[in-house]
Order: structure tokens, then C-alpha cells, then sequence
């Protein structure tokens, strides 16, 4: 017999693999979409190492993930962890991934894309000084012993799944994981020389609003494919990842006007973000009129925990955990409230007269930022015994493009030498002896 | 009356900054320069082309004060900006002929000192 061809293995469906296929390129964007984010958000001598923070997430996490992470996370409805019969891939395939109409190297990939952007996520508390070899390491461990364990509990048939707690594209693992997880880093990586002693301003707003943006966009296909079809879920979804992020816009620039007279671009820009991170574990499961007042909602927590951490000594560089950890929290408790069998199909709210859905939720809001924080906190203290996690004083003075990469990101090139080309080190010369 | 340029790292600039407002120096100009003082060249590689940027940036600090305030400013750019490697910059007094703050048309000492001293 020859390989099993697409579509002709029973029980694919040609429409739902490809939307997924897209869905999948559309949320692997969102992670240099959020390097670009966060690379406007820090000093101009910074930008490559905040982005290459990104990108190394994706070369890290996508590795872990088909090494061992997927099998943990997806393998057998184990309690606490699922099982190794997956990993290396092993029994990944063409066939259907059990309860869906895509093949499982398709589920693989679109899982994989939401390991990578948690990791990256992360990379926003400890910009602008951690080492890049020494978060990779963490990233490697993290994304098995955090990320995998959390989504197991919230899609592969973990306990807290299982117990009945709803979300729907990833609330726990994503967005509460890596916004508690951000601050144990920040606390344990510790604040930057300058902060609190200099204004450590975002160099190019620009960056900042673009890769908001494309966050945005990816998002339609981090929440549109979490139905893993064309089906109803995904539909619902995808029309609250409009309309909710709209509304935190709108409750934004209100916010912005009454603190400082004027409505900001960055606030703008961290306000997208805020309602997409709202949506994303309630997106399959509340109406859009709720999803709207969802973003609404969502906008004043974030909000309040923005202006009350730049107060304080934590330096949680580009608060992840007010957009993350915060917004997802609420989301997810934001189901127990307003979940409606009649437009997800699976459960009500407290709302609509089931008071244990609120239980279920709030259950969740305990334990994984309690997970997601004391393991970090133990695993960077872990790394820290084995390498330095962060820069010395001189090399966070001169920036991290130099003396991490060797590069900067506005180089002019004037005085410039040249040492060496592809042509080979015979052609060298420097380039004043030219006329 | 004297000029007093102070050529610093950039990433001094705000400490040499403070310690000017520190010795109660107002009435500053700062520019971003391009400058080469012996300091060991970094080596850069830009998909496979190796070079080595034989200039490095830095701040340039622009202050006209009168004849007292040129060793208390020269002490300041001195104690901001120093890390003791090689590469902490320079700093050069030159006579100045004269000082003429526009709103007001005062010449010399008065231009120079800040006004509500």
C-alpha cells in the first residue's frame, strides 16, 4: 500500500484541514508580530535582541514541542499529564486527531504555533537584560514544564478539562500562563539598572502599533481555529475577535481621556491586545452581544494593573502580566457568568441558570497562576545555579543588539571596515583606501 | 566665559546629565556624534560580511558658562560620565567671545547664567 493520501483517510474533511492549514501560518505570524510589538516598546539599542527573543522562541519551542511537549500535553486524558506515546511524534499522521476532522500533524502544528507565542510572551518581562543563550534555556524547559502541563489540564483531556472548566483557545495555558509566569521571571531575573532611575521610553511607536496589529489579524485564526473546523465554534469565535477588541478600544481611549486628557497610540495599541487576550477563552462560548461587553470590561483590570505596576519596584518590563495574565483571567471568568448552551452548545453561565460553571472557572483562576508562578520562580532559580541570567552592568549599559548578537539595528555603516566578505578574505580592504 | 564641550558615551549621557543638574549647571545643548578616541573597534557581521565599525556613537555636550562654573561643569562631566575603560570621551574649554540670549538681548555673563539665579 502507498502513504494514506489527504482526504481519502476517513473522516477528514477537506474544508476544516484547510482552514486549519491557514489558521496554523496565521498564528505562527503572531510571534514575530509580537517581536515587533515588543521590539517598539524598548530602547533602540535593544531592538534586535527583544525581536531575536521571538524568534527564538519559535526555534526552541517548536523543537520541544515535537520532542516531548505534544505528547505531554496531548497524549491519553491523564489526570495531572498525558502520556509519551507521542513524543518524537511518534503515531502523528495523516489520520484524524480523535474528535476532530483534521489530520493530527495538522492539530500538531496549529498546537505547536500556541507553545511558541506563550514562550515568546514571556521574553516581554525580561527584556533589555537577560541573557539570550540563558533564555533559551529557560524557554526549553518552560515550554515542557509549564506550557504543556497547562494545556493538557485545558484541552487534552486534563483535570481541570475534564472537571468541566470551558476554554476555548487558551485563557489557562496561553495568556494566564505566560502572564504569571512573566512576573516570577521579572522577580527573579530582577528589575533593569536604570528602571525607576531614568524614563525608559518605547523608541518606535510604529513597531508597536504595526505588530498590534498583526497580532490582531493572526488572532482571527488563533481563536477562529480553535474549533479546529468550519463549524459553528469557530464562527462565533472568530466574529467575537472583532468585535470584542474593538470595544477594549473604545473603554481605552475613554480610560486614556479621563487620566491624561489625550488617547495614546501605545494605549491604543496594548488596548488590541487586552480584548484579544479577553476573547480568546471565551470566544466559542458567549454570544457577541456578551463578547462586547466583555472587551468592555476587560479594558479596566488591565488598566488599573498598568498604572499600579509602574509604580511599583517590579520591573515587569512590558506588563504582561496586565495584558495577559490579567485579561485572561477575566475572560476566563467571564465564561462562568455568560456561557449560553444555546449559542455554544456545550454549557450555560450563572447567567443562564448553571451557578457550577462559575465554579469550574474560578477554580481555574486559582490554580494556574499559583502553577505557571511557583514553577517559574523555581526553574529560573534552577537555571541561574547552572549560567548568569542576566548581562553585566557594562553590556546593559552598551545595549543587548552589541554585545548579544554583534549587530545593531540602525547601523549607518559610517566608518565602517571591512574584514571580510563572501568573496572571501583576499578581497578585503578597508574601505577609505577606495580613491 | 568659556565653552566647555564634553564628548561622552550615550549611555553615560543621562548620569552626566544628572550630575550637571547636580552642580547646579543649566543651559545645555546635546548632540548625538559619530567619534573614534582609541577605544577597541567591535567587530559586526551582517550576513557574512565582517566589519569593523571603526566609529563609535557618542553624546556631545555643549555649555557656555561663566568663569566660575567652568571647574564645577568639568567636574561633572567627569564624574557622569566615567567607567574607567577606554572610550569615556574627552572634554575641551574654549574661550568664548560672546553670549546672547535672544528673548531678552542680555550679552555675556548675564546670557550665561540661568535666570533665576
Amino acid at each position: 500500500m502507498s502513504a494514506p493520501v489527504l482526504g481519502a483517510v476517513a473522516g477528514i474533511d477537506t474544508g476544516d484541514t484547510a482552514w486549519m492549514l491557514v489558521a496554523t501560518a496565521l498564528v505562527l505570524m503572531m510571534t514575530p508580530a509580537l517581536g515587533l510589538f515588543y521590539a517598539g516598546l524598548v530602547r533602540s539599542k535593544n531592538t534586535l535582541n527583544t525581536f531575536m527573543m521571538s524568534a527564538g522562541a519559535i526555534a526552541v519551542a517548536a523543537v520541544t514541542w515535537a520532542a516531548i511537549g505534544y505528547s505531554l500535553a496531548f497524549d491519553g486524558d491523564g489526570s495531572l499529564v498525558g502520556g509519551l506515546g507521542h513524543a518524537f511524534l511518534n503515531g502523528v499522521d495523516l489520520a484524524p486527531r480523535e474528535g476532530t476532522t483534521i489530520p493530527e500533524l495538522v492539530f500538531f502544528c496549529f498546537q505547536a504555533t500556541f507553545c511558541i507565542i506563550t514562550v515568546a510572551l514571556i521574553s516581554g518581562a525580561v527584556v533589555e537584560r537577560m541573557r539570550f543563550g540563558a533564555f533559551l534555556v529557560f524557554a526549553a524547559l518552560w515550554s515542557v514544564l509549564v506550557y504543556a502541563v497547562l494545556a493538557h489540564w485545558a484541552f487534552g483531556g486534563g483535570w481541570l478539562q475534564a472537571g468541566g472548566t470551558l476554554d476555548f483557545a487558551g485563557g489557562i495555558p496561553v495568556e494566564m500562563g505566560s502572564g504569571f509566569s512573566a512576573l516570577a521571571a521579572a522577580l527573579v531575573v530582577g528589575a533593569r539598572r536604570d528602571y525607576g532611575r531614568q524614563a525608559l521610553l518605547p523608541h518606535n511607536a510604529m513597531y508597536v502599533l504595526l505588530g498590534a496589529g498583526l497580532l490582531w489579524f493572526g488572532w482571527f485564526g488563533f481563536n477562529g481555529g480553535s474549533g479546529f473546523s468550519t463549524g459553528d465554534p469557530s464562527v462565533l469565535a472568530f466574529t467575537n475577535t472583532l468585535l470584542c477588541p474593538a470595544c477594549t478600544l473604545l473603554v481605552w481611549f475613554a480610560l486614556d481621556l479621563a487620566r491624561g486628557r489625550k488617547v495614546t497610540a501605545i494605549g491604543a495599541a496594548t488596548a488590541i491586545i487586552v480584548g484579544c487576550v479577553a476573547i480568546t477563552p471565551a470566544g466559542g462560548f458567549i454570544s457577541p452581544g456578551w463578547a462586547m461587553a466583555l472587551g468592555a470590561l476587560a479594558a479596566l483590570p488591565s488598566y488599573a494593573v498598568i498604572v499600579w505596576r509602574t509604580r511599583t519596584r517590579v520591573d515587569e518590563t512590558l506588563d504582561v502580566l496586565a495584558a495577559h495574565g490579567t485579561a485572561g483571567l477575566f475572560g476566563i471568568l467571564f465564561i462562568g457568568f455568560f456561557a449560553e448552551a444555546a449559542w455554544n452548545g456545550v454549557s450555560d453561565g450563572l447567567l443562564y441558570g448553571n451557578a457550577a460553571q462559575l465554579g469550574h472557572q474560578a477554580l481555574a483562576v486559582l490554580v494556574t497562576p499559583a502553577y505557571a508562578f511557583v514553577v517559574t520562580f523555581v526553574l529560573l532559580k534552577l537555571v541561574s545555579l547552572a549560567m548568569p541570567l542576566r548581562v553585566d552592568e557594562r553590556q546593559e549599559a552598551v545595549g543587548m543588539d552589541v554585545t548579544q548578537h554583534g549587530e545593531e539595528a540602525y547601523v549607518t555603516g559610517e566608518g565602517a571596515i571591512l574584514i571580510s566578505t563572501e568573496a572571501g578574505e583576499e578581497m578585503a580592504r578597508p574601505v577609505a583606501d577606495v580613491g | 566665559m568659556k565653552l566647555v564641550i564634553g564628548i561622552v558615551r550615550p549611555e553615560k549621557a543621562n548620569d552626566v546629565l544628572e550630575s550637571l543638574y547636580r552642580a547646579d549647571v543649566r543651559g545645555i545643548s546635546i548632540s548625538r556624534v559619530q567619534g573614534h578616541g582609541g577605544e577597541l573597534e567591535r567587530v559586526e557581521t551582517y550576513r557574512g560580511t565582517t566589519v569593523q565599525m571603526g566609529l563609535s556613537d557618542k553624546v556631545r555636550f555643549e555649555i557656555a558658562v561663566s568663569d566660575d562654573f567652568v571647574e564645577p561643569t568639568v567636574a561633572a562631566l567627569c564624574e557622569g560620565g566615567r567607567t574607567g575603560e577606554v572610550g569615556d570621551g574627552k572634554i575641551f574649554v574654549l574661550p568664548l567671545e560672546q553670549a546672547v540670549r535672544i528673548r531678552t538681548g542680555d550679552v555675556d555673563t548675564g546670557a550665561v547664567t540661568p535666570v533665576d539665579k
